[in-house]
């Protein structure tokens, strides 16, 4: 019974990955489809969404990749369920889910260079045990990212001279935009933004990663930083920069923005820059 | 939506313009990092290249009973190729580059003096691009780079992207990044 049991987390959780590999969330394809009707028809830009949402489409349909880069898996979870959830099974489940193709073999040997084909290693997938909602289900959500955007990730300090960027929210601005016209195409844009303002190093990357699993049409309740949201969004489609980089109206297709407490001696302002391909679903399962 | 067939004529590649949808259809070759590097070290090339199609893409690929099946193919970022791109471009005689990110400035001149543009087709939409390859006719260098880096001979129908390096010495990439620095100069003065 136990082990019949332990082989059903491994299916769920390998269907949890074949899901969000393949299919994107309906806030994201809605805010592509909306991002198309403002295009000019016929420009780089709407060829450009057009294309996206059709790669959207057949992914689903087909169950396959909707990127070649399937990224690093992060796994959230509810920690009522760390009991139930054992590192174990997640790693069964990657497995699995990469021989059926929904992964790429996409995990690297840092020093050696040796590939681990089955994308399972010591420290992946990525796990992170989160403190959520009391109640008698646990939630557990996956994050799919690619090394693209990844690398158009950055993390200032401020102040920083050369912005003219000091310790207040202003500044936090013009961090923002910095991050996204240096980042150009680079990173599959239109993208998506997870901003940490404050906290150390390490959190203020988390906190900002965190932050792309919120809806694309959520509000923040923090008044401040919803009008913050708001101005970036609205300047950083001003660059003109657009999808992949090749001009057009819509540069981002959102902007999530928390803060954490810092020390006084430090203010970071850390941004995780994510492609379209906003890959990240959630399940709910049973705490007993 | 301009449709490009393989071999690509130099004359109809020297008129397309930056901005300029395509569809591409016939032979095109993946090369990346290794094959680059292979030729710059004086490496044969295995396929011909000339008024041809390189394609900068690591796919997935899987073997079949009858062959191989693709199951992504999207770009990969070219710039780690703009070391060699312009002499490759200068000794094969290629029309089309297709990547994604841009190249720099050497390699947009070598496409304006011997004909050769630069196609981004779509980050991530690598479905999209796997279904648009009919077929898998071949593959050269497979033991030697792996399969990701390997020269796969695909045909393809209707591949779809966007003119982004013309031959003519205009760069997409080049004019909205410059365009979007002074604009982030005016927003954070």
């Amino acid at each position: 019974m136990a082990t019949k049991k332990k082989n059903d987390v491994v299916e769920k959780l390998a269907e949890l990955i074949r899901e969000t590999s393949s299919s994107l969330p309906d806030d994201v394809e809605c805010a592509i489809k909306a991002a198309l009707r403002k295009e000019d028809k016929g420009s780089s830009a709407a060829v450009v969404l057009k294309t996206i949402l059709d790669n959207v489409k057949l992914a689903r349909s087909a169950s396959t990749p909707l990127c070649q880069d399937t990224g690093t898996l992060t796994f959230f979870i509810d920690s009522k369920l760390r009991a139930k959830l054992k590192p174990a099974d997640i790693k069964k489940a990657v497995a699995l889910a990469t021989k059926n193709g929904w992964l790429r073999k996409n995990t690297i040997d840092s020093v050696t260079g040796r590939s681990y084909d089955d994308n399972c290693a010591d420290s992946a997938p990525v796990v992170h045990y989160i403190e959520r909602e009391p109640g008698e289900d646990g939630m557990v959500t996956l994050i799919m990212k690619g090394g693209g955007s990844e690398n158009m990730s950055r993390q200032y300090s401020l102040p920083d001279s050369e912005l003219g960027a000091g310790r207040d929210l202003e500044g936090v601005r013009k961090c923002i935009l910095d991050a996204v016209c240096k980042a150009q195409g680079y990173g599959c844009a239109p993208g998506v933004l997870g901003v940490c303002i404050g906290g150390d190093r390490a959190t203020g990357y988390e906190t900002a990663k965190l932050q792309l699993l919120r809806s694309l049409d959520d509000k923040n309740p923090d008044k401040k930083l919803a009008a913050l949201e708001r101005n970036v969004l609205s300047d950083a489609n001003s660059l003109g920069i657009g999808p992949m980089g090749l001009g057009g109206k819509t540069t981002l297709l959102g902007v999530k923005i928390a803060a954490r407490t810092r020390v006084p001696a430090s203010f970071f302002v850390t941004i995780a820059y994510m492609c379209w391909a906003l890959r990240r679903r959630s399940l709910t399962l049973k705490v007993s | 939506m301009t449709k490009l067939q393989y071999p690509f004529d130099e004359k109809a590649v020297r008129a397309l313009k930056a901005g300029e949808a395509v569809s591409i259809s016939g032979r095109i070759y993946t090369g990346r990092d290794k094959l680059h590097k292979f030729f710059a070290d004086g490496g044969k090339l295995p396929v011909d290249f000339k008024d041809g199609a390189l394609y900068h893409c690591g796919p997935v690929v899987v073997k079949t009973n009858d062959g191989y099946k693709v199951m992504a193919a999207g770009p990969t970022t070219s710039v780690r190729e703009n070391p060699y791109e312009p002499d490759f471009i200068a000794k094969t005689g290629v029309r089309i580059i297709i990547g994604k990110g841009g190249m720099d400035s050497n390699t947009l001149a070598a496409m304006e003096k011997h004909g050769c543009v630069y196609v981004q087709a779509v980050g991530g939409a690598a479905a999209l691009s796997a279904a648009s390859v009919e077929k898998v006719a071949g593959v050269s260098l497979l033991d030697e780079f792996g399969a990701a880096e390997a020269v796969w001979h695909f045909d393809v129908k209707d591949f779809r992207g966007v003119v982004a390096m013309d031959a003519g010495g205009n760069s997409l990439f080049a004019s909205v990044a410059e365009a979007s620095r002074e604009k982030l100069a005016k927003l954070i003065a």
